[in-house]
């Protein structure tokens, strides 16, 4: 009896680290649960350098795609300087590697302001600018989540996905680079990713 | 584990951090001190962010109601936290509490103050001053000192690194 009891709650407690294991994995884990599945849609988009950037003209080369806006005091300048930062570092393999810095604020973020924010970072980062349109589909293909939230002032600031993804030159995602991820790992998965 | 080890790490940083930074910019008001009062220098024309770590040594909690700075159009006390990947911002319009015998770290990733339509840019050691405003404590003036350190590395570890 009291081994059939204590079988039981043996299995309910496996039952039960699975669960929790699961869940972390899955919360926790987040977005790259989704590599190697596919992700994202074709996109085309108004860029900082003129025109359109395709997203099928982009193959041939890793590239990665981040969602912030201008106004952002901390997520996005960080991400874009840690990414000059690190791509610098990187050296030749990361030649023909190219960021795209999405903004989920296309109403204060202009072409203008955008030029202008992109100018502090490496010329690989390029800037794009969809319609509100534009915006809600591509967020909505990419997983991105957005939100303004109203300040006192009457003005507001965006709540959004911070994660940076990363895809390889057949355009298909092979990782992500979480915001509080360690600075090592992220610069070891950029290398990965270069080495192809 | 990893998180473990990384907060172990955090906060050593953290109180290492709070023993270097006990210099001639700290401030008494009352029960409340303010120590390193600083502003991360900002992309050009980008939003800037200022903090402070504030110690409240009375027995009566106390909240930070708002914050002048010069300069600056409009000052914001605000609460970043990231909810999976996802970053999220408040504004505190009802201030930031700082309870009794507790300490409130503003620092990059978590608490800060949002500094909105700057008319100076912000230079690395230049003197910015300001008034914190704090219900119980009252106003007092102080002087933020613009750092630009390594943004890769994040303000915190920049702040250990300098003791090295």
């Amino acid at each position: 009896m009291a081994n059939t009891k204590s079988l039981r709650m043996t299995l309910w407690t496996v039952v039960a680290l699975c669960a929790a294991i699961f869940a972390y994995a899955y919360f926790v884990g987040g977005a790259k649960n989704l590599v190697g599945a596919d992700f994202g849609a074709p996109f085309k988009l108004s860029a900082t350098t003129g025109g359109e950037v395709d997203s099928t003209s982009l193959k041939g080369a890793p590239y990665g795609m981040f969602f912030g806006f201008t106004h952002c005091p901390e997520v996005c300048p960080t991400t874009l300087n840690d990414m000059s930062v690190a791509m610098k570092e990187l050296g030749e393999p990361a030649k023909n590697f190219r960021l795209f810095f999405i903004t989920v604020d296309p109403d204060r973020d202009t072409q203008e302001v955008m030029r202008d924010y992109i100018s502090n970072f490496d010329p690989r980062i390029v800037g794009l600018i969809p319609t509100d349109n534009e915006l809600q589909k591509v967020a909505h293909d990419f997983h991105i989540y957005y939100k303004k939230v109203a300040t006192s002032d009457g003005g507001y600031t965006m709540d959004h996905t911070a994660t940076l993804f990363l895809f390889g030159a057949d355009g298909k995602l092979k990782s992500t680079l979480g915001y509080d991820e360690d600075k090592a790992e992220q610069l070891t998965k950029l290398k990965k990713l270069l080495a192809g | 584990m990893n998180i473990i080890t990384k907060t172990i790490a955090a906060t050593s940083l953290a109180s290492a951090m709070l023993m270097s930074t006990a210099n001639a910019q700290d401030v008494k008001l009352g029960s409340i001190t303010i120590h390193h009062p600083w502003i991360k220098q900002p992309v050009p024309g980008a939003v800037a962010a200022a903090y402070a770590t504030i110690e409240n040594t009375g027995k009566d909690d106390d909240t930070l109601l708002k914050v002048a700075v010069e300069g600056v159009a409009i000052a914001q006390i605000h609460d970043m936290k990231m909810q999976g990947d996802v970053m999220k911002m408040d504004e505190l319009k009802d201030g930031l509490a700082i309870p009794a015998g507790k300490t409130v770290e503003l620092k990059p990733k978590s608490f800060h103050i949002m500094l909105i339509n700057a008319t100076t840019t912000f230079k690395p050691g230049q003197e910015v001053k300001g008034t914190f405003t704090f219900a119980k404590a009252g106003a007092v003036d102080i002087s933020f000192e613009v750092e630009s350190g390594r943004p890769e590395m994040g303000g915190m570890k920049m702040n250990g690194m300098k003791m090295n």
